[in-house]
Formats: structure tokens, sequence, C-alpha cells
């Protein structure tokens, strides 16, 4: 490789997730100082050359970048050792702790985990905070989707093969339809219908729902994005999560966005990945595990490309 | 402490045999069936079922079923079943009623241990193949509907510890909410089916120290009290003294008598093995006269043998 080469592959080694570790090894071994000085000319963003000429490091940023990017890994890690219990109950207080933005991490734990996982958690949750998840969501949640939120993560749904019945199906997706449009997420019915439905009843709802209405359930409720994204997990999880890889894995994606790809993988490599990268290539005509190569680097990207894997 | 009395020596098989005999022939036997199960625990009875299956390939329950009549069969089905599948059949029973029957729902999520909470809705599950919340939530609406929900959907945390800050601004927001009759208040709900009881019993303490008046007797004022308010108070009732509240249901139950025994047979069977002494104790105190003698008075016949029988009536 030529020098540019190299300083290329060093520029790129972070600017994706996570670090090439062995590009900066490499740099170590073989650079002599006008080298490394070559690098700092092509990193002004990290270097910028002051009014002397002097291309002093922007220290803090530089930091923070690396830091940023080296623990990526140490997070995908922690987050894979982790019961998975543990893992739901402390990934739900960060999400009722930070808020509106987060809340769809709550929605993903409530809707797409078992009734006896989703169990689990409330049991680690006792364990970890000395409280309950009810308890801790609805005092901190405000605003419109407490009571959704707080019956979402309180449900204990039967999860047995008895027969669906079709008319109590068409019951509740019409007492959807007739819901308010402006008052959609305090609606009690709607409330009603997915927090305490069986996933099969609602399955059969949201199928009585397009045969009865020529428009789906989630285009319905785009008025209420929650609602959406709740509607999402129940019945097809596996779109849900194709999306949320999809916008955490675009360029200059936001750091908050880009944390749902660890979470993501982490939670389903063992659950349906196989259904995600089969959604994922089928709308994005693109292999998941193409997009983590081409995205991520170093020990972070063989790590997930490990977990995606399991998915075969 | 319970009043059930066991014997100290235990055979299932003898037991099985002796029920099949008390079943034999024209109608049935129900003094031997009463001293039977009238004396065993619910370990016992589970070993009986299934001593009784294995001999005779028959379900016991089933065979009472048909044997019995009445009250007393219904107090017989009821006592037999295990007890977290027996308050499903109650939970079930009370929500089908024209008029659903909140207190028994809210006896089950405020009396029971959180754990024991589990394992009746894993029972319901299993019988009923839809979940208890399911059933709650379709057959009630409006501010009973948030309330009982919350109730049954509720997994508290089981410690002992006080947040004494916190149980002096809830009592405050409860004694808020009750001045302005505001009862059905999002924060009354969030706070009387998320807390754990431990913090409750803090927060009435609390409420009862600053306002001179204990939080039930200010929320049933002077008007007649809507069924909301009612069943605010029993879940209160039930959370802070489950044994006055059981006594209470009981004198009401016999009074009762004659009309719907429901009450009086759910309370002593499901109570039997549990507290029905210290209930008695208080039924006694309140009303002077025992619940053996009230309930001696009251009904007759099998299903009163069988009564005294869970009380502890010696043999």
């Amino acid at each position: 490789m030529t020098l540019n080469d190299e300083i290329q592959a060093l520029t790129k080694a972070f600017t994706g997730l996570g670090v090439d570790e062995i590009s900066f090894v490499t740099m170590g071994r073989k650079w002599k100082p006008e080298e490394r000085q070559s690098f700092r000319k092509a990193n002004p963003d990290f270097f910028p050359e002051d009014e002397r000429h002097f291309e002093r490091c922007d220290l803090e940023k530089y930091i923070k970048r690396l830091e940023q990017e080296f623990m990526r890994f140490k997070e995908v890690i922690v987050l894979w050792t982790l019961h998975p219990w543990e893992r739901d109950a402390r990934m739900a207080k960060e999400a009722i702790e930070n808020g509106p933005e987060a809340y769809a991490v709550l929605v993903e734990i409530a809707c797409s985990r078992s009734s006896e996982e989703l169990l689990g958690a409330r049991k680690a949750y006792h364990s970890l905070f000395d409280q309950s998840i009810e308890e801790d969501a609805s005092l901190n949640i405000e605003g419109p989707e407490r009571k959704l939120l707080v019956a979402l993560v309180s449900a204990y749904r039967y999860e047995g093969s008895s027969m669906v019945k079709e008319d109590e199906a068409k019951y509740d997706a019409n007492a959807i339809k007739n819901a308010d449009k402006n008052k959609l997420l305090e609606d009690d019915e709607i409330v009603r219908i997915l927090a305490t439905r069986s996933k099969r009843h609602i399955h059969e709802v949201y199928k009585q729902y397009k045969l009865n209405n020529n428009k789906t359930l989630d285009e319905d409720l785009a008025a209420a994005p929650i609602l959406q994204e709740t509607v999402q997990c129940l019945c097809s999880p596996e779109k849900y999560y194709a999306k949320v890889l999809n916008e955490s894995l675009k360029d200059g994606a936001d750091e908050k966005i880009r944390k749902a790809l660890n979470r993501v993988i982490v939670t389903r490599a063992d659950a349906d990945m196989k259904n995600i990268i089969d959604e994922f290539q089928t709308k994005y005509r693109v292999a998941l595990s193409e997009k983590i190569k081409n995205t991520a680097r170093g020990s972070y990207k063989d790590f997930l490309l490990n977990l995606v894997a399991r998915g075969n | 402490m319970a009043t059930l009395i066991t014997p100290s020596h235990f055979s299932a098989i003898e037991d099985a045999e002796a029920l099949q005999k008390a079943f034999k022939g024209w109608g049935t036997d129900e003094k031997a069936v009463i001293r039977i199960l009238g004396y065993r625990n619910a370990v016992q009875r589970k070993q009986i079922r299934e001593a009784y299956e294995n001999v005779f390939q028959e379900d016991v329950v089933k065979r009472l079923e048909s044997e019995l009549s009445g009250d007393f069969e219904k107090a017989v089905y009821r006592w037999i079943l295990d007890p977290a599948d027996r308050d499903a059949v109650l939970a079930n029973v009370a929500i089908r009623k024209s008029e659903c029957d909140f207190k028994v729902l809210i006896e089950l999520s405020c009396v029971l241990s959180p754990e024991e909470l589990l394992a009746v809705k894993r029972a319901y599950q299993n019988r009923y193949k839809r979940s208890l919340e399911e059933d709650v939530a379709s057959h009630t609406a409006g501010d009973l509907r948030k309330l009982l929900v919350a109730l049954v959907s509720a997994y508290r945390y089981n410690g002992e510890e006080i947040n004494a800050r916190l149980a002096n601004s809830e009592a405050d927001i409860l004694h808020e909410a009750i001045k302005d009759k505001a009862y059905n208040s999002d924060e009354v709900i969030r706070i009387l089916t998320t807390r754990s009881k431990a913090q409750l019993n803090a927060t009435f303490n609390r409420y009862r120290e600053d306002h001179k008046l204990s939080i039930t007797k200010n929320l049933l004022g002077e008007s007649a009290a809507s069924d909301f308010q009612k069943a605010l108070h029993t879940t209160i009732r039930c959370i802070s003294d489950p044994h006055k509240y059981y006594a209470k249901v009981l004198r009401d139950g016999i009074k009762r008598i004659g009309t719907d025994e429901d009450d009086l047979t759910r309370v002593i069977v499901t109570r039997a093995e549990k507290d029905l002494k210290d209930i008695k104790d208080i039924y006694y105190k309140k009303n002077s006269v025992s619940l053996d003698d009230a309930v001696a008075k009251e009904i007759s016949g099998d299903y009163k043998a069988f009564l005294l029988a869970l009380l502890g009536k010696q043999d």
C-alpha cells in the first residue's frame, strides 16, 4: 500500500461504527514522523491548523470520538453477556429516564418478548431497582403515552394455541375503527385491545381490520406513531426491526439511532434474526451482513457479524 | 392463623377408598365426604385427587360434582381445587355475573402476595384459554375497568422498605383527590395499583396521622357512594386490614343467607388454611357472637356441617 492508501485506510478506520484496530496497530509499527504529519493534515476535522500553521489537536473532540467508537465493542459485549431479563430491565429503566424519544424501546420490550420473558424482566426490575416497572413508568412517564405504555409493560398475555374467535376480533377491529382520531392514544378500547389481548388475537384483529377497511391497522394509526410501533411489534416484529436496523446503519445517523444497532442485534440474535435478515434483504435489496461489513469496523464489526450469523 | 384441623395420620389411598365407598349405592354418604375432605389441607387434597385417579381411573372432582348438589356442592368443589385454580374459578364467576362482582377481583389482587396472584393468572390462562386481564377488561368499562385491570395486572415490588417522604407526598395527593371528590384521578389509581403494600400502608398511616381520620372513613362520605368509590374503599381495606375486611364480608354474607351464599362460601373456603382464625376473632369482637354460632344459626344441612368443619369444629 502507498502512504496515501494507508492514510486513507486509517482515516476510514474510525469513520464508521467501531474502530479498525489493525490499521492503528500497523501505523504504530511503520510510520515515521512525516507520515504521522500527513495523517494529521489529512484530518483537519480533528487537527485544525491554527493561525501559526500549527496542526494542534482538537483534543476533546478527538478523544471523545475515539472513546465513542472504542466503546461500541465494550457496550455490545456487556449487553450480550447480561441475563436477558436484566438486559431488558436495564434498557427499560433507561428508556423511562430518557423520555419520549426512547419510548419505542419500551414498546419493543413489552411487545416483542414472550409473556414469560417480560415477566422475567419485571422480576429483574424488582431486584435491580427496588420497585416495580409499572410503579416507575406510571410515575415518570408524563404525556398521553402514559396509559398505553404502563398497560403494555404490565401485560401477561395468553400464549396458548386455542382457537381465535373471529367475531371477537371483528368487534375489536371495529372498536379501533370508531376511536376518536384525535385521541387515539387515550382511547380506552385501543389500550384494552393492544395491552390485554393475546398476540394471535391481535393478528386476527389486524386481518379483520384490513378485510373491512381496505387500509391496514398501522396505516390508520399513523397519527400516533407509538401506536403504530406497538401494532408492528405485536404483528410483524421483523419488519419493524429491519427498519430500525436500516436507520441505524445509515451514513451520518444520529448517535441515539446508532445505539439501536447493538440493542436490536443482541436482543434478536437468538429470537427472530432469520426473519429479520430475510425482511431486510427483501426491503432494502442488500444483505444485512453486507451493510454491516460496509459500515462497521474492526472487532466490533466481527462481533456483530457473528451475532447476525446465528440467524442463518 | 388457620382454622383447618388435619389428622396426624394421613393416607391418600385410604381417603380415596373411603370416598369411593361414600359414593357407592343409592345416594351419597355426605357425612363421610365432610369427615374426610373437611379435614385435609391443600397438599393432602391434591394427593387424594391423584390417588383417586390412579386407583379408580376417575376424576374425583367430577364425581363430587355429580354426587353432591346445591350450596354444599359449590363449597366442596371450590374447596377441593388447588388454591390458585380455585381463585381462577372464583374470578371467572365474579366476572361473568351480570354486574361484575368486583370485590372478588380486588380481594384476589390485593390480599394475595404478588407471587400468589401470578399463580392465579397462570391457572386462569390454563383453565379458560384467555388471560385474566383480557376478561376483566372486556367485561368492565370506564373508571372501574381502569382500576380493576391495573390491579390484576400488577406485579408489585414485595420489599419492606418504605420511603417516608414519598408516603407523605402521596398521602397528600390522596387527601386532595378525596377532598375534591376526584376519586377517579390518574394519581389515585397510580398510587393504589402500583405501589408496594409496605409503601401503601406507610402512606395510609401517614394519612391518618396528618388528617386525624383514616382514609377509608374519609372516602365514604355522607352521600351514597358510587361503585367506583366502593371499589377504592375495598382496595384500601384489603391492603391495610384484610382480616377486618373479611369479617365485614362475612357479616354481610350471613345477612344475605337464603339469597346468595357465594360470599360466605368464598371467604371460609379461601381463608380456612390461612387466617380464618384471626378473622373469627375480629368477627366476635365486632358482633358479640362467634362466627361458628352465626353460621350454625342461619344455615342447615350438609352445607352447614361442611362450613363448620372448615371453621375448626372438632370431628
